[in-house]
């Protein structure tokens, strides 16, 4: 007996934690790949297409394709839209793909949410789990959709339990083509750092990532999931195995290096995530690693040797540039 | 990787060395521990503390036999002195003993915002006063030194000295609920390192300090006692907030009766 190929539609299909996803997912599943920056080219995809949420096209898509689940990654990232710009795509937007979830009767929702929305506070416990408290609405007001995101999520977890919407909130997503803060950090020469400051952070290789969320896609359990690995790494030590150059700045009072944050004005080091290089937010992933069955392939020591090696390669082309 | 990685070949004794080798300890594959614990750092730490506890406060300890060699266990102490310099001696002596542990201190909430300061402490094990994390580190099986009388014990006047303040009630609902015995522990001679006259309060205020006491800068040179008691176990069965009470007297009653131990037997306060 043959069995009829699940349909996914995946959002943020340009990135490289989709194309991870979509690697895993499309021998046996159909997938529909969409993304609001660009129709992406992926291998074995058949329909791909640029579009946005709130356009009213976007419809289209469930009414021309048996969609089964969704896998929803995408996001507008703070460089490139404002905090009304976010809201409208990244709540408003999620709100409308639920809502068209409820209504083509889809039968799964995977989210991708982050470990932001814990907030970095001096005051926070360490292994935060997911009953911990969301704190970053309240330090700033840029993190406000990336909380609200959750929320919704959370409405629509009781409110439609037919969707079986499972929210998965990764630590730093790190490696090979991700466009990250902390991703595009880790590849720059000059680091900035606070001084006297050096937070544990934790990291979850983009593959790791990938196949985590193809778990929760697998495994069907509504709920919110942890995913960080059971190892950890202070922000400066992580920069040195990278690879980088520390560029020290002034870290108290805290309007000082927000301030900095702002002037330099820099994609990797944004001023509303400058208390995330100040304050540890350490989770636990035990459940999800329990529930799910995930191990992470990737030690820390291999997700930082690639951007050492890439800084390396980009000495050698510049070598050959300026010959 | 940091200053202190290079600073453990060329200071660290090889006594001190093999006791830290021997402590139990649950490290990363950068070797940190998920609340910033390094072993470098501690061990150099320990390695300069020493000589302040054997030459300068000259501790004498009895009944450290009573640590457990392995699994959770909650340091129960009297506090005292406005620095927490009780904190570092029991983790020193427990650190140095036959069956070393490394102890985890509760600190102040404020020490985080302090530049150097809160990493530093980090890396030598300690940790926020924080019941959520109190409770995860004894699920990691660790020691864990806690002073319930908190500020109130260390920003205590010379006048009121050996006179224990109100004990909160959190550690012993934690101990229950993880079923992890406390080692009572009476501290004598914190009192007369940094004697206090009074507590400068608006002066604490404006540095958003809990107190600011109007003393010597200048840490005294007391002999220092630890005396650890005999485990303590109690059961998850308390059901009202009074039986838990009446535990806590408990816990005090043997802190008391250690530092009393302690008072009699030392023949003054700077020999």
């Amino acid at each position: 007996m043959s069995e009829q190929r699940k349909c996914v539609l995946v959002t943020g299909a340009a990135g490289a934690l989709a194309r991870g996803v979509i690697r895993r997912l499309v021998a046996d599943h159909e997938i529909i790949a969409v993304d609001f920056r660009k129709r992406a080219d992926l291998d074995g995809v058949a329909h791909s297409y640029r579009v946005d949420f709130n356009k009213r096209g976007f419809e289209d898509l469930f009414r021309r394709h048996h969609i089964n689940g969704v896998i929803h990654l995408g996001r507008v990232g703070p460089h490139e839209s404002n905090l009304t710009g976010r809201y409208n795509s990244n709540v408003l937007g999620t709100q409308r793909l639920l809502n068209l979830c409820v209504k083509y009767k889809v039968s799964q929702v995977v989210v991708l949410s982050t470990y932001f929305v814990y907030g970095a506070h001096a005051q926070n416990p360490t292994l935060l789990n997911e009953e911990a408290p969301l704190k970053a609405s309240g330090l700033t007001h840029d993190l406000i959709d990336t909380v609200e995101l959750e929320n919704l999520c959370n409405v629509y977890l009781w409110k439609h339990p037919e969707l079986h919407i499972t929210v998965l909130r990764p630590c730093n997503i790190a490696g090979p083509g991700v466009r990250n803060s902390i991703s595009r950090l880790l590849s720059s020469q000059l680091a900035p750092t606070l001084l006297g400051f050096s937070p544990m952070m934790q990291f979850i290789h983009v593959e790791d990532m990938a196949e985590a969320l193809r778990l929760a896609w697998d495994h069907v359990s509504p709920g919110i999931f942890n995913v960080a690995p059971g190892d950890w790494v202070a922000y400066q030590d992580a920069l040195v195995a990278c690879g980088c150059t520390r560029v020290p700045l002034v870290s108290i009072p805290g309007m000082i290096p927000q301030q900095i944050a702002k002037v330099l004005n820099l994609k990797s080091f944004p001023s509303h995530l400058v208390n995330y290089f100040k304050y540890p937010v350490i989770m636990d992933g035990s459940a999800f690693a329990k529930k799910f069955g995930f191990k992470p392939r990737f030690q820390l020591e291999q997700i930082f040797r690639y951007y050492r090696e890439k800084k390396r390669r980009q000495d050698f082309l510049s070598m050959f540039s300026d010959a | 990787m940091n200053i202190f990685s290079t600073l453990r070949d060329w200071v660290v004794p090889k006594e001190i060395e093999e006791k830290f080798e021997r402590t139990p300890k649950n490290l990363g594959s950068f070797r940190y521990d998920p609340w910033g614990y390094h072993p470098d750092t501690a061990i150099v730490s320990l390695t300069v503390v020493k000589q302040f506890f054997d030459h300068y406060f000259r501790v004498e300890t009895e009944g450290i036999e009573h640590v457990p060699a392995s699994g959770r266990v909650l340091i129960i102490a009297n506090h005292s002195g406005q620095l927490p310099i009780d904190g570092i001696l029991i983790g020193t002596a427990m650190a140095t003993a036959d069956q070393p542990r490394l102890a985890r201190a509760m600190v102040e909430r404020f020490f985080p915002t302090v530049p150097f300061i809160g990493n530093f402490l980090n890396q030598t094990g300690a940790v926020i006063g924080d019941p959520i994390n109190c409770v995860r580190m004894l699920e990691n099986e660790e020691a864990v030194i806690v002073f319930p009388e908190g500020v109130r014990g260390s920003g205590k006047l010379y006048k009121d000295r050996y006179q224990l303040k109100r004990f909160g009630n959190g550690f012993l609902h934690i101990a229950m609920a993880t079923g992890t015995p406390i080692i009572p522990v009476g501290v004598v001679g914190c009192e007369e390192t940094i004697p206090s006259a009074a507590n400068l309060k608006p002066l604490a205020n404006l540095l958003g300090l809990p107190y600011f006491p109007l003393a010597v800068p200048v840490v005294l040179p007391a002999k220092v006692h630890l005396a650890f008691g005999e485990p303590l176990i109690f059961e998850n069965d308390a059901t009202t907030e009074d039986e838990v009470t009446e535990r806590v007297e408990q816990v005090k009653t043997a802190i008391t009766q250690l530092i009393q131990k302690g008072l009699v037997k030392r023949k003054g306060v700077f020999v």
